[in-house]
């Protein structure tokens, strides 16, 4: 990054000379240094999961939730900043009213991300704003079945079977491309998801993490729902055991 | 001489991906004199340290009271609380007036949270210099938020803000685990302790401490001057140092 | 000397078009019962057989609606919108049948100050925290609670005969009470029908149930001789 420093990235509305937005660039790097959110899509629904790093022991349990529902069918998990993030989730559900209001119907996976992306991307812009520091993942079930959305700070939209955003996304990406996403249930790939947040999860840097579990499949009444914690606590307990059985390989 | 490029406006991302200018609305955080936030089962408690700028002027004042259920201690740029304050009693009002309830207490300090992060984004404004310590009561019981310019927004047990508030936390820290069933005076207690530690002079008086409550069967109530002597008198029979000891050695026994 | 054209006054809603007939509401030991036939009717024609006007809002509430059909399926839609964004809370503050009540209570009488209201009738029946509640709005904004309520040509007809029963009843006598009054809503209101939709609030929650026909009995004399109708006898 030789142009840093260079004032060709002091504003969202300057390129570099070899024609690249600085602070869509650095709006990102608030992202990777956040808890890692982790996405799947699998044959009968969608799982979200979060490594929420706990900054004080005397927060609330549960406190400051990182994975926030859309409308009934949607849910989104926040990397990031929480406080961009919420802006976000705040218009996701704008959006997903006013549809349902429109057409009477829930709004699809796809145009609720690009609506949303579109509305990221307008901060990219101007000169009067800044990028958002933070990257959505946005999952449910529509019509034609489970989705999964990223929205990176540059208002860039992809369709994923699985994955990762935040801190430890390169290896939860790795461990990721493991399962075959197509072939497993919401309830077999809880654990799944509860191991890789527990394996990218840095012990040394960032003390203590909540994990957040969320889902939206046919035992949740196809709505977005935390997992109810004895699932989730018994998810956590099975990953655990698995990272444990890793190590004693080695 | 070496000058950070980043940190003029609040639409500037840094390389390493941080907002100079929001950190540094935090850092006037900093500034105020500090506020401690408690709760308990059944109540949740704000006390806060007033100064004065000189033996002729009043004591600033620290706690304000939002609705019946819920009200805010401030640390930070007092004129900030104030237009947030007002803005809080507006939504409070509005919320009784269509649903005849009063406000959840978090759904209250979401709409703060968002008003401040508005403010970090927009090149027009600058973000707010205040922190909020809300307490308040609703229907899941007692909580105590705190509300940060950066437009995030955290429930706590126990928080503290403000000058020296560092002092604070170490106290609770140490203590904040035993909160939960306490009677109401010896979570104010615990709260003016906490308190105590923040002051320069080792000093808390009916003069510069305030104290509020909130909880069930309790509306929100601020005690100053005569008013939170009775409290101030918790603390006089049991010297600080002898009874922090005397704390730390039950939590010894406990574990 | 020419005269100006005078520009045409503004209008608004001054009468309700597709309509459904009265709405009952009674508390029975242990929950609240909301009843009503599911006829739309135009004018006096009947013009939609199965119309459902009993509407489910969040978990311990159900909205009942008499008056104009199209204006209720705004409402419903709001309460949706309403219910969906307070549960994507998920925090344990959902809204309870009095938040409700009077948040319609709000909607009507503000639309009754622009003169363009909302024409219905509605009624509220919710449990929540051990307590039935029972609530009436109207197209002017006016709200109360009662024990028993009845809207629209109900409050003439069956208003009369709930009192009767009281409310110290079983579900299964509530449910009595209401067929019956229905029944008897039927043979005195044109816009009636015997197509009836009952639901129940309780500490289980929200039961909406299906719509089903309630018989009716034309041999009783007074119906045979009329001859006498409208004679005092």
């Amino acid at each position: 990054m030789s142009s840093i420093g260079t004032g060709y990235d002091l504003y969202t509305t300057s390129y570099s000379p070899d024609g690249r937005v600085f602070q869509v660039e650095y709006a990102g790097k608030a992202v990777e240094s956040s808890g890692t959110a982790v996405g799947v899509r699998c044959k009968d629904g969608v799982v979200l999961g979060f490594e929420k790093l706990v900054i004080s022991k005397m927060l609330v349990e549960g406190s400051s939730r990182r994975l926030l529902t859309v409308d009934d069918h949607v849910g989104m998990a926040v990397s990031g900043l929480l406080a961009d993030g919420r802006q976000l989730v705040n218009r996701a559900r704008d959006e997903a009213a006013s549809y349902k209001e429109f057409y009477g119907e829930p709004i699809p996976g796809k145009v609720l991300a690009e609506r949303v992306a579109g509305f990221v991307h307008a901060y990219t812009m101007y000169w009067s704003v800044r990028p958002f520091g933070a990257s959505v993942l946005i999952g449910g079930v529509d019509k034609d079945g489970p989705f999964l959305w990223m929205i990176e700070p540059s208002g860039l939209t992809y369709n994923y079977f699985g994955c990762a955003i935040g801190k430890g996304k390169q290896p939860a990406k790795v461990e990721m491309e493991k399962i075959k996403l197509n072939e497993t249930t919401c309830r077999e790939v809880l654990k799944e998801v509860a191991r890789i947040i527990h394996s990218v999860h840095d012990d040394v840097k960032d003390k203590d993490f909540e994990l957040e579990l969320s889902w939206i499949c046919e035992e949740s009444g196809w709505k977005h729902k935390m997992v109810p914690k004895e699932l989730a606590q018994q998810a956590e307990e099975e990953a655990k055991k698995a990272l444990e059985e890793d190590m004693d390989d080695e | 001489m070496f000058r950070n490029q980043y940190d003029t406006d609040v639409t500037t991302w840094s390389p390493q991906g941080r907002i100079h200018q929001v950190e540094y609305a935090m850092e006037a955080v900093k500034q105020g004199s500090a506020c401690v936030g408690v709760k308990s089962k059944t109540h949740a408690v704000l006390t806060a340290l007033k100064r004065s700028t000189n033996d002729m002027s009043s004591y600033q004042k620290k706690i304000f009271k939002v609705d019946e259920h819920m009200g805010i201690a401030i640390s930070g740029l007092t004129a900030d609380a104030r237009s947030l304050c007002m803005y809080m009693r507006t939504e409070c009002l509005q919320h009784k007036y269509v649903y005849e309830s009063p406000v959840p207490v978090q759904r209250l300090v979401i709409d703060i949270a968002d008003k401040c992060q508005g403010c970090t984004q927009s090149a027009s404004a600058r973000p707010y210099g205040v922190g909020l310590l809300v307490a308040g009561m609703d229907q899941t019981g007692p909580h105590v938020y705190y509300n940060c310019p950066s437009g995030n927004y955290y429930e706590y047990k126990a928080m503290t803000i403000g000058a020296r508030s560092q002092a604070a936390k170490t106290y609770l820290e140490k203590h904040f685990a035993s909160f939960e069933n306490l009677e109401l005076k010896d979570l104010v207690k615990h709260a003016l302790t906490a308190l105590k530690e923040t002051s320069q002079n080792g000093d808390i008086n009916a003069k510069n401490a305030s104290v509020a409550i909130v909880g069930i069967d309790h509306p929100f109530t601020t005690y100053d001057e005569e008013n939170v002597q009775q409290f101030i008198d918790l603390l006089d029979k049991d010297e600080i140092s002898e009874g922090a000891t005397k704390t730390e050695t039950d939590t010894a026994m406990q574990e | 000397m020419k005269t100006k054209p005078v520009a045409e006054p503004s209008t608004r809603t001054q009468q309700p078009i597709v309509t459904g007939t009265g709405v009952l509401g009674i508390k029975y030991n242990g929950g609240v019962m909301l009843a009503c036939d599911t006829l739309g009717s135009y004018g006096s024609l009947a013009r939609f057989r199965t119309v459902k006007r009993l509407e489910k809002v969040g978990d311990f509430t159900v909205v009942g609606a008499s008056g104009d059909l199209s204006d209720f399926q705004k409402i419903s839609s709001m309460l949706r919108e309403m219910s969906t964004s307070d549960s994507a809370y998920d925090d344990g503050c959902n809204m309870t049948p009095r938040d409700i009540h009077q948040y319609l209570g709000r909607v009507m009488y503000n639309r009754r100050n622009k003169f363009d209201p909302l024409w219905n009738e509605l009624v509220v029946a919710g449990f929540r925290d051990g307590k039935p509640f029972l609530g009436a709005v109207d197209l002017i904004g006016t709200m109360y609670e009662d024990d028993i309520i009845a809207t629209s040509f109900g409050n003439y007809v069956c208003l009369p005969l709930m009192r009767k029963a009281g409310t110290n009843l079983s579900k299964e006598e509530a449910k009595q009470v209401m067929e019956n009054c229905l029944r008897v809503l039927y043979y005195r209101n044109t816009k009636s029908s015997t197509k009836i939709q009952i639901a129940t609030v309780s500490a289980e929650g929200v039961e909406i149930g299906e719509p089903f026909e309630i018989s009716t009995y034309w041999g009783y004399s007074a119906f045979q001789h009329t001859e006498y109708h409208g004679k005092r006898l």
